[in-house]
């Protein structure tokens, strides 16, 4: 399964991002191949609508799961409809992974 | 000939001036373009007669013909649009109701349909014709509720604008095929800065402008300014606790001050006299 996790940076070692639509980085991590990519955030300053774009392409990615900070009810919105779980955490981004 | 009231910077009293400018004179309407947070009827209390709709453009999917390619969330500058593997999410608070996405869908999935963003009532205080638009509630689209209440503009008659604050697109609107723009300001940095702009604004529009002082005390950054520019002071308005105390009663002020009556009127006078 492919989780996604909001980044302040684009290392494990980064703290989570409490902000999903205007995050630093998406990181993806597959929990069968512990492998994982950061992604930079290109909405982060999106005049509007940056959630509803960064929901679409974390569901674009295949990511089943989301662990971030905060998210906003249009992204949530987006997300639910694509059947994606919703976890909101805060910590280093490789304890959440650690917990998987 | 139709005046718009406007000022740059909020609360600097440009619904004390289009009410009141308004009430002093004979055949006249007032539209209350401040569609965020129209007030005039505060002031007035007029009898509404007709209300409106105002719809913009808001896309309809065609479940059937949408393949999901994504195109129409790629191309819309306004983030509006989601689309997943096999549906399609529309934020109407963000469309802005430009049609692309109708024009571009490579499967003609997209059609115009409309969604209310706003409405104009209609109505009358006496003699004097009321228009105000007023925006629903979480809406953005204040142009398109302002050109729909200017659109009621009967022709025949002077028309007093007063518009809504800063200098953004409502302002814009607001001031588009005006003859001239009142600059209602203070005697304050802040005044001055926001005065600055506006006035930049009604120049770059080709709009001849005139400056109004309220809470007028010591005004020269004001004067100044408007002397190296050019720009007529037409009237001042004193720091006076009675105006306040009036205005917070929700009485206009020619009515609670009858004197300002024909200060109003060779207001009126000036102006017509610029525009010529």
């Amino acid at each position: 399964m492919i989780v996604c996790i909001t980044a302040q940076g684009s290392s494990l070692d980064s703290e989570v991002d409490p902000r999903f639509g205007r995050c630093s980085y998406f990181i993806f991590y597959d929990t069968d191949t512990k492998q994982h990519e950061a992604v930079e955030n290109q909405w982060k300053a999106a005049m509007g609508g940056a959630g509803i774009q960064a929901a679409q392409f974390v569901v674009q990615k295949g990511a089943k799961k989301v662990f971030t900070g905060r998210i906003g009810p249009n992204a949530e919105e987006v997300l639910k409809n694509a059947g994606v779980e919703i976890v909101e955490v805060s910590g280093k981004v490789k304890d959440i992974i650690s917990k998987l | 000939m139709i005046i718009v009231v406007a000022s740059g910077k909020g609360g600097t009293g440009k619904t004390t001036i289009a009410v009141n400018l308004a009430l002093s004179l004979e055949r006249v309407q007032l539209i209350d373009c401040d569609v965020e947070e129209p007030n005039d009827h505060l002031f007035l209390k007029p009898e509404i007669k007709e209300t409106y709709s105002v719809k913009v453009m808001f896309p309809e999917i065609d479940e059937e013909k949408c393949n999901y390619c994504g195109k129409c969330s790629e191309i819309c500058a306004y983030n509006a649009i989601s689309v997943l593997t096999n549906s399609v999410i529309i934020f109407p608070h963000l469309c802005h109701g430009c049609g692309g996405c109708v024009l571009l869908c490579p499967e003609k999935a997209m059609k115009e349909g409309k969604r209310e963003v706003g409405i104009v009532n209609i109505g009358k205080k006496e003699n004097l014709r009321f228009i105000e638009g007023k925006l629903n509630i979480s809406e953005v689209m204040a142009p398109a509720v302002i050109e729909e209440a200017k659109s009621f503009i009967d022709l025949s008659m002077d028309a007093i604008i007063d518009a809504p604050p800063g200098t953004s697109c409502p302002v814009v609107a607001s001031l588009k095929d005006v003859n001239f723009c009142i600059l209602v300001t203070e005697p304050t940095p802040f005044g001055l800065h926001d005065l600055e702009i506006a006035y930049e604004v009604a120049k770059i529009m080709n709009i001849p402008s005139g400056v109004i002082i309220n809470k007028s005390e010591k005004d020269d950054i004001i004067e100044s300014f408007c002397e190296k520019n050019n720009i007529p002071i037409l009237m001042r308005i004193p720091f006076d606790k009675k105006i306040a105390e009036l205005y917070s009663k929700g009485i206009p002020l020619v009515e609670g001050l009858p004197e300002y009556k024909q200060k109003f009127q060779k207001l009126f006078e000036t102006i017509k006299e610029l525009v010529k």
